[in-house]
């Protein structure tokens, strides 16, 4: 460990007088989003642009007998129709693995399906015309002839002899399998005084962006250039998948991310219909738009959870907590994702369950199969929802088991707050976690003792509430351990150049990218404070690998951690340059000088000296007039990754507050507590409503999202009319709080808030659902919990 | 998600309207509200040749209270309805029952004749008709033609009108005084289509039900407007009455599957739904109780 953090003992640039850390400031791009001049991918028109639609497959699994498309071809306004083969010869298919997860297996996609569909929504045709309206048309000319396979649906048969394998290459529907055992799990259960067990389940669900997908390719064949317009959390990633299977040099690709409607992290992926896209631009040497609609969303943007996952407990009598055990199984449709892969969210549950608690006793063991379901990977809290849900399903079953309170078994077991540096029972490293400050906080916030008092009053008539806590662990700032090492060429580290420009003004680019959650507004804020400019100062460019320095981009809640700190010591760096050029134009020295509001002033008595806008003008116009020997640079570039922990790890905890009909199988939420610890918050209000958002999109999946497959694969609601996303009617308030442990790899001090929100919302929502259901003695381990679900556990139906 | 191409024509009187659904017959959609048909229309669902749009027949909206009777113009929009003072009057369900229709912006557009023609079976507006006995009028080439409300729904999106017909108005008798009314409906969100829901309209003597009509939504392939109410009228309720009520009524429902609640589901939320709503109207919160048990 390092010695302590040096701003603490000294100011430093975050700590000026003038700091934008720490304040709600407006967003930089907050008139132009509310004045409708954002651009979004759907609003670029290209000259000869041409807009493609993909002909998806109706079948969960067939054998493309053959495709006629003369029909079509003749309808109007069509430019070309498209099949696997055809694209087949401008890119190649790709196969989505990683090194470092050992034994993942799939097998190779393409960007249209050749021979075989493997899902409902695979698309097997494209179909390019002047409109998107004639493209449809024209599609529904195009004749498939399909003969049916049979469909693996069922995750749990996946694996049976007697299912057929999907991919007869691969020998088995096994993606992969982790096992993990840690101290001695036999023995603690042993001693034990209480075992309990119960298996979890999670709903398949997915992240219904309000901006579905969209790609414009664009190739230059003047150039040899293609431009990639996509709204995508990871540009430079775009950039070599591209030039990757299109045999083209990374600089031949550009790819430009202007506004984006959401993304959490569906938009972090390679999606064969965005690959088709940019391989017809080529094939066809113009422009070509792809915008997902609503129903193709559902039908091919990234799903996740759906895990069956059997856990267990045991407990003494005291509440401390014996050891931990798990068995999760998952399906994640016909092909590991690209390049990210689709075994990460079971590593990670692995990784994460007993997170929050001192047992060093933990057996897993984690399956990942194929089915021929749409495909599925990473998104918002990748795992976190189920390993959250599984430990703190589990603690409160043991809690209820022993009679114990569950705020108490909590209180017993969290890993003390003076014991770090330490490791989890998976042997992930926690460089400082505050467990019993946030749940001394939440459990003031909620004022635990009379909302208990409430709800045993409310009993009494009839009336039945629950409480639910869960604490969690978050994983943010990922260095090269999570994708790097497995050889995907996905940066870990962020880049921020920073410039002064000719009046004293600022501009920076950095490699995170901006999909509404405020990148732009914390890089403007970190560079205004360090640099003593105001704000209105600093322009932020992100989102063109042109453009920008190389970087990973936006997603697993690295932007403000890892871009942050790379804007700070850019910032940093022409800081001093700035105040050396001053320093030699006022016949000082830079450390008599600091910049305040846009000047140069002394450090000693605050007396402006030059403004930065003058002393712009000498340094371009007149840099005759310097003295001899300087050579000023207005310009700085810094990069940044996390280089001793792996992962930031972050900590909180959460709690609900609701009423169950038990007549009904309704349940209305009430309220919702939220304790996190993401470090230095660099602006309160764009990470409280980073939390709210989170929490809600795991309210989500507690109470309403599911993609419901029939036995035959076919998914039966993709529609916003039966597909329920949470919306604000159903809402509760969401008080946050926080709890401020800055970490040490980073002079900024931040840690990632983007996911802690989802992390343990389901959760606590479950845990309250069964402590309202305790009168009745039924127990509830499944999401979502529809009234359905809890009529049938109450035996009403 | 672009609609197949097709034809549009604004009407410019019902007459003219009429004319284009006898030329066009079943290839002909009326645009109303537009609020269930263009959506159907983006998904391919329906393909229709021409649109005939009738959002300019000013003469079909708003409603009036002439000779006892309760008229409604078919394209009085939801929003209309919320806000009619005669509708406030006449007609108190109905507007309990529009406030659970959708959203705001759906209930700008969308009008009552559209959802009656749609019939939808979780839809309110068509129970609403059966429990207040509503008549429908309808215009077609042979003149206008009234419907009794238990005769116009005929499954699900099938309704007694023919193609060449067009939906005018709704006829709806005046509420009477000292009537008291009652609405609810479980659906997953607001603004959902219900899961199951209760439009009932009763009149009260010496805490007995003189009258009382239920009609129930999303209970099977069309609105049901209960016969079982027949148990609970002239009786002094109690949990025995209302259970075998419950149980009568149970043999007229005929659920459907969907997403949100099996058959099973449907019977039981129905049943709670009736036992919520005869405490409720009787002041009688133990017969809640009991039901729920």
């Amino acid at each position: 460990m390092t010695s302590e953090r040096s701003n603490l003992q000294t100011l430093s640039a975050l700590d000026r007088p003038n700091s934008y850390i720490g304040k709600t400031v407006p967003r930089p791009n907050l008139d132009r989003l509310m004045q409708g001049r954002g651009l979004y991918v759907s609003d670029i028109e290209l000259p000869r642009m041409a807009h493609a639609v993909f002909l998806r497959s109706p079948h969960a699994h067939a054998r493309i007998v053959g495709i006629e498309t003369s029909a079509a071809k003749q309808m109007p306004g069509v430019i070309a129709v498209v099949s696997g083969s055809e694209l087949s010869t401008v890119i190649t298919p790709w196969v989505g693995v990683l090194s470092h997860l050992k034994g993942l297996k799939s097998a190779p996609q393409n960007a249209i399906a050749i021979d075989r569909v493997c899902w409902q929504g695979e698309a097997v045709a494209a179909v390019v015309a002047a409109s998107r309206a004639q493209a449809e048309d024209a599609a529904e000319h195009v004749l498939v002839k399909y003969e049916e396979l049979h469909a693996v649906t069922d995750m749990r048969a996946a694996l049976d002899p007697a299912t057929p394998v999907i991919h007869a290459s691969l020998g088995d529907n096994l993606a992969f399998e982790r096992i993990h055992d840690a101290g001695a799990v036999d023995q603690a259960f042993a001693e034990s005084d209480e075992v309990v067990e119960a298996e979890f389940v999670f709903g398949r669900h997915t992240g219904v962006t309000l901006e579905p997908r969209a790609v414009v390719a664009d190739w230059n064949a003047a150039e040899a250039r293609l431009t990639i317009y996509q709204g995508t959390q990871a540009p430079h990633m775009v950039q070599n998948i591209a030039a990757l299977h299109l045999g083209l040099k990374e600089s031949q690709v550009r790819v430009v991310c202007k506004d984006v409607g959401g993304s959490f992290g569906i938009k972090v992926h390679i999606y064969a219909d965005e690959m088709a896209t940019y391989a017809l631009s080529k094939l066809l040497r113009r422009p070509v738009k792809f915008v997902a609609d609503r129903v193709e969303s559902f039908n091919t943007d990234i799903h996740a959870r759906d895990h069956r996952c059997k856990g267990k407990i045991g407990v003494k009598r005291d509440g401390t907590i014996m050891a931990f055990e798990i068995d999760d199984l998952t399906g994640i449709g016909p092909y590991s994702m690209y390049p990210r892969t689709s075994a990460i969210e079971a590593n990670q549950v692995v990784n994460l369950v007993g997170g929050p608690y001192v047992t060093g006793n933990y057996r897993a063991r984690a399956r990942v199969v194929f089915q021929n379901k749409n495909v599925m990977c990473q998104y918002r809290a990748v795992g976190h929802p189920i390993a959250c849900s599984v430990t703190e399903g589990l603690v409160d079953l043991a809690a209820m088991k022993i009679a114990m309170d569950p705020v108490e078994i909590r209180r017993r077991n969290l890993i003390a707050d003076d014991a770090y540096p330490c490791a989890s029972p998976s042997g992930l490293r926690f460089e400082q976690l505050s467990h019993h400050a946030a749940l001394a906080k939440l459990v003031q916030m909620m004022d635990y003792d009379a909302l208990r008092a409430e709800q045993a009053a409310l009993r009494v008539s009839n009336i039945h509430r629950g409480i639910g806590i869960a604490s969690f662990i978050e994983v943010t700032n990922p260095s090269a351990a999570f994708y790097g090492v497995g050889g995907a060429k996905i940066s870990s580290q962020d880049g921020v150049a920073v410039r002064v420009d000719a009046q004293g003004s600022v501009i920076c680019q950095t490699s995170i990218t901006e999909q509404g959650q405020g990148s732009e507004s914390l890089t403007a804020q970190i560079v205004g404070s360090v640099l003593g400019v105001s704000m209105d100062r600093v322009r932020v460019i992100l989102g063109d690998t042109d453009n920008t320095p190389y970087g990973g981009g936006t997603w697993a809640s690295r932007g403000a951690g890892i871009g942050g700190e790379a804007a700070l010591q850019a910032a940093k760096t022409l800081r001093k340059n700035i105040l050396d050029v001053a320093a030699a134009v006022l016949q000082s020295t830079p450390s008599e000088l600091d910049i305040v509001n846009n000047v140069v002033v002394n450090v000693g008595d605050g007396e402006p000296r030059i403004d930065l806008s003058e002393l712009a003008r000498i340094v371009y116009f007149r840099p005759d007039t310097l003295p001899p020997g300087i050579q000023p640079e207005l310009m700085a570039t810094r990069h940044f990754v996390p280089r001793e922990y792996p992962f930031a790890f972050t900590n909180g905890i959460q709690a609900s507050w609701l009423e169950l009909d038990p007549d009904t199988g309704f349940v209305k939420l009430l309220k919702h507590w939220v304790v996190e610890d993401c470090g230095t918050i660099i602006n309160p209000q764009l990470v409280d409503e980073q939390i709210r958002g989170g929490v809600v999109q795991g309210l989500g999946a507690a109470l309403f999202e599911k993609c419901v497959y029939d036995e035959r694969g076919q998914l039966t609601n993709a529609n916003m009319a039966d597909y329920l996303v949470p919306m604000s009617g159903e809402m509760p308030d969401i008080d946050v709080g926080h709890v401020v442990t800055p970490t040490l790899e980073s002079e900024l001090g931040a840690k990632g808030a983007g996911e802690a929100g989802t992390a343990g919302a389901a959760a606590a929502v479950t845990n309250a659902v069964n402590d309202a259901l305790r009168p009745f003695g039924a127990i509830i381990t499944e999401i979502p919990l529809t009234p359905q679900v809890i009529l049938t556990a109450l035996g009403r139906i | 998600m672009k609609a197949s191409a097709f034809a549009y024509a604004r009407a410019t009187s019902v007459a003219n309207a009429l004319e284009l659904l006898t030329a066009y017959g079943e290839r002909a959609k009326v645009l109303s509200g537009g609020q269930s048909l263009v959506p159907a229309m983006n998904l391919r669902l329906v393909a229709p040749d021409l649109i005939v749009d009738i959002g300019e027949l000013t003469e079909l909206r708003g409603a009036a209270v002439k000779r006892g009777v309760l008229t409604i113009g078919a394209l009085t929009r939801h929003a209309d309805l919320l806000k009619s003072p005669e509708i406030a009057a006449h007609a108190p369900l109905l507007k309990d029952a529009v406030a659970h229709i959708a959203h705001p912006a759906i209930r700008n557009r969308g009008t009552i004749g559209g959802s009656l023609a749609h019939a939808d079976p979780a839809s309110e507006l068509p129970a609403c008709m059966l429990t207040l006995g509503a008549t429908i009028i309808a215009r077609g080439p042979g003149g206008e033609r009234r419907i009794a409300a238990n005769e116009f729904f005929a499954g699900i999106y099938e309704t007694a009108l023919t193609p060449q017909e067009l939906l005018v108005a709704v006829e709806l008798p005046l509420t009477p005084k000292n009537s008291t009314h009652f609405f609810h409906e479980f659906a997953r969100r607001h603004g959902d289509y219900a899961i199951v829901g209760l439009a009932a309209q009763a009149s009260i003597k010496d805490e007995r039900f003189a009258d009382l009509r239920l009609g129930f939504f999303a209970v099977g392939d069309r609105p049901l407007l209960a016969k079982s109410a027949s148990k609970l009228v002239d009786v002094a309720v109690t949990s025995a009455v209302l259970s075998e009520a419950a149980s009568a009524l149970d043999d007229e429902l005929d659920p459907l599957e969907d997403q949100q609640a099996t058959p099973a589901m449907r019977r039981h939320l129905a049943k709670v739904l009736l036992a919520r709503c005869v405490s409720l109207l009787l002041a009688r919160p133990d017969l809640c109780a009991g039901a729920s048990a």
